[in-house]
């Protein structure tokens, strides 16, 4: 048996969470939340983190009912994300290794997504729609990579959410896409958006901009309303990701889709995706908050794919960067 | 084509079942196939429409219909659906005006969204062509290098087809037509009769635009290389021969390929958070 702990803390949540041979022994999470109409910035996320990555380390070894010896590896988030809170948590998980004297792994965040969308869902070889506040990729497995098929050009979804959010000063908690996605139900005019897909990619700066410039007029006219305004930017945006998962799915002619990341929890993008996979005779695979949002188990399952095929990273080399791309992963768990 | 189908084809609003039944019936399905297309074989579902062959007029046809996605909003799709069956008319009929390979557009039915393309014999696509190649040349390998020969001369065939690629792509950007789908899935390569070389034709331009923008077409090209690069692993310095190619083939090659660069600097240099 196989037990790693995994650290993640990449933007404003920190998690630990432990993995037992694709078991899920425990995976607490703490987020650090700004009031409405503010992001969330490095140096105050890395603070938050410091103030309780202690209590909950102590939550996921109790949760597991398990003590120090009995982990094997300490997997933590290399990156890509942000610098201050990336070193925090590395800084963590780095001590604790050599306090136990455990192997330390570093981990890609993307991959960790991909892993633990792949052992909750069963999901075999599908293609991946990764969406979140800082990514936004489309990809498929093939000969030891995560190939990125398609990807944003600009900004990530979630990015395009939040800032949105922001404009019309949505609350942030508990988060601020999740607010969105409550108003939007209450939306019914669809407001026509920029419509923006090239190929397998997508671009949202131009509905970003067009709705920060419009949103407050409309909106004080009374042309529309904040909630008809959440509805029409979801339909625009899912539609575009499901356009291009769809025309990545014909390309590779895969018939299994998974949907992973923090936007990935929202259930009307999981609904368009389903119609769309119906269409096509194809499987959906989603998960819900506890395992799309950042979390810490993630960390410990790739770092547990990882650890199982022999690697490790050395104390010199467990640095985080805050650029990692999900294809310079050398993928040496799959066949 | 049977002559009813021909007149249901030409009359498409009196046929169209939609447009017959009282405003009282219920909606269609989107499953429901125009009924000149009835007896037609579906050849591939694509990502954004149904590819069938037929005879139109006694000719090989292909008809791709854009049937609506259930998935999204009714005024997004319905916008989506007909903006892209004219741009992909449009932009086919001004690539072969200006001698670029692209399928003749035999008919078109706004009601339907279908569109009736001559369908290209002895074809296929430049995916299946660079896989098969590719497949082959490694087994090449794994026979212990027992055909070195071969898998140089099909290294240079790939070369030549990159370089074909290359110039087709610079010829159409000249013209201002931003193909906006570049993938090689939406390259046929078309043998000739006595299996002497091949030509190159372009497909697919359904989010296409015009275009004079460096921007544009650096981005247009930006999609090609991920999508390459993606589909078709060990290939960068394959494709580097076609960039080499389009620079050399076009005239406003350098301010494209330096947008194209700065386009790949705003991927590598986004802060990747959450
Ligand atoms: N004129 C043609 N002649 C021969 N084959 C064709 C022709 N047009 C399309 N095809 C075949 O049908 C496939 C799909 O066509 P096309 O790319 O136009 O549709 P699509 O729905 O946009 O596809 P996708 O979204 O998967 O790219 C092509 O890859 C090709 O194999
Ligand atoms: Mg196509």
């Amino acid at each position: 048996m196989t037990v790693v702990i995994g650290f993640e803390g990449s933007a404003n949540k920190i998690g630990i969470g432990i993995i037992r041979d694709g078991e899920v022994l425990s995976n607490p999470r703490r987020t650090y939340i700004t009031p409405p109409g503010q992001g969330f910035m490095p140096s105050d996320t890395a603070r938050h983190h410091r103030a309780v990555i202690l209590t909950v380390l102590k939550e996921a070894l109790e949760q597991a009912g398990l003590k120090p010896a009995d982990v094997d590896c300490v997997a933590y988030t290399k990156g890509p994300g942000m610098g201050a809170p990336l070193v925090t948590v590395a800084l963590v998980a780095r001590t604790v290794a050599q306090l136990w004297g455990k192997p330390l792994l570093g981990v890609n965040h993307c991959i960790g997504h991909i892993e633990m969308g792949r052992l909750i869902t069963k999901a075999n070889n599908p293609t991946v729609l990764y969406v979140s506040g800082g990514n936004t990729q489309v990809i498929a497995y093939s000969e030891r990579r995560y190939r990125i098929f398609g990807e944003t050009i600009d900004i990530a979804v979630g990015n395009c959410l939040d800032r949105f959010a922001r404009v019309i000063k949505i609350s942030n908690d508990p988060s601020p896409g999740y607010n969105i996605e409550q108003m939007a139900k209450k939306g019914s005019q669809y407001m026509e958006l920029p419509y923006t897909v090239k190929g397998m990619d997508v671009s949202f700066s131009g509905i970003l901009s067009y709705i920060e410039e419009a949103a407050n007029k409309m909106l004080s006219s009374g042309q529309c309303t904040a909630e008809d305004l959440c509805f029409s930017l979801q339909e625009t945006v899912f539609a575009m990701l499901v356009e291009i998962t769809e025309r990545a799915m014909a390309h590779c002619g895969s018939q299994e889709v998974l949907i992973v990341g923090g936007v990935g929890c929202n259930v009307r993008l999981q609904e368009m995706m389903g119609v769309m996979c119906d269409e096509r005779g194809a499987k959906l695979f989603a998960t819900d908050e506890r395992f799309c949002i950042d979390n810490g188990a993630m960390i410990a399952q790739a770092g547990w794919e990882m650890f199982r095929s022999g690697q490790v990273t050395e104390l010199e080399d467990s640095w985080i960067t805050q650029r990692y791309r999900t294809d310079e992963v050398e993928v040496t768990w799959r066949d | 084509m049977t002559p009813d189908h021909l007149v249901a084809l030409l009359c498409p609003p009196l046929h169209n079942p939609r447009r017959r039944r009282g405003g009282n019936m219920a909606p269609e399905k989107s499953a429901t196939v125009p009924q000149f297309l009835r007896g037609a074989e579906l050849v591939k579902q694509g990502a954004e429409a149904r590819v069938y062959r037929t005879q139109f007029l006694g000719r090989p046809t292909i008809v791709k219909e854009r049937f609506s996605k259930r998935y999204r909003h009714v005024a997004l799709d319905e916008k989506l659906t007909r903006r892209r069956t004219v741009q992909e008319v449009r932009s086919i009929l001004r690539c072969r005006r200006a001698g670029i390979p692209a399928p003749a557009v035999y008919f078109v039915d706004y009601t339907s969204h279908c569109i009736f393309l001559e369908e290209i014999l002895r074809s296929s696509t430049v995916r299946d062509h660079i896989a098969s190649t590719q497949q082959s040349a490694s087994c090449t390998v794994q026979e212990l290098d027992r055909d070195q020969d071969r898998e140089l001369v099909q290294e240079q065939e790939l070369e030549q087809l990159a370089q074909q690629v290359g110039q087709i792509l610079a010829k159409m950007h000249d013209e201002d037509v931003i193909h906006g789908d570049l993938t090689t899935s939406n390259m046929l390569l078309r043998r000739s009769p006595e299996d002497r070389g091949s030509d190159l034709v372009l497909i697919d331009f359904g989010l296409s635009y015009i275009s004079a923008l460096p921007e544009d077409k650096g981005v247009d090209l930006y999609v090609l290389e991920k999508a390459f690069l993606s589909t078709h692993p060990h290939t960068e310095a394959l494709f580097q021969k076609l960039l080499k190619s389009y620079s050399a083939s076009s005239k406003k090659s350098s301010a494209v390929l330096k947008k194209l660069d700065e386009v790949r600097l705003r991927g590598r240099k986004r802060s990747m958070v959450g």
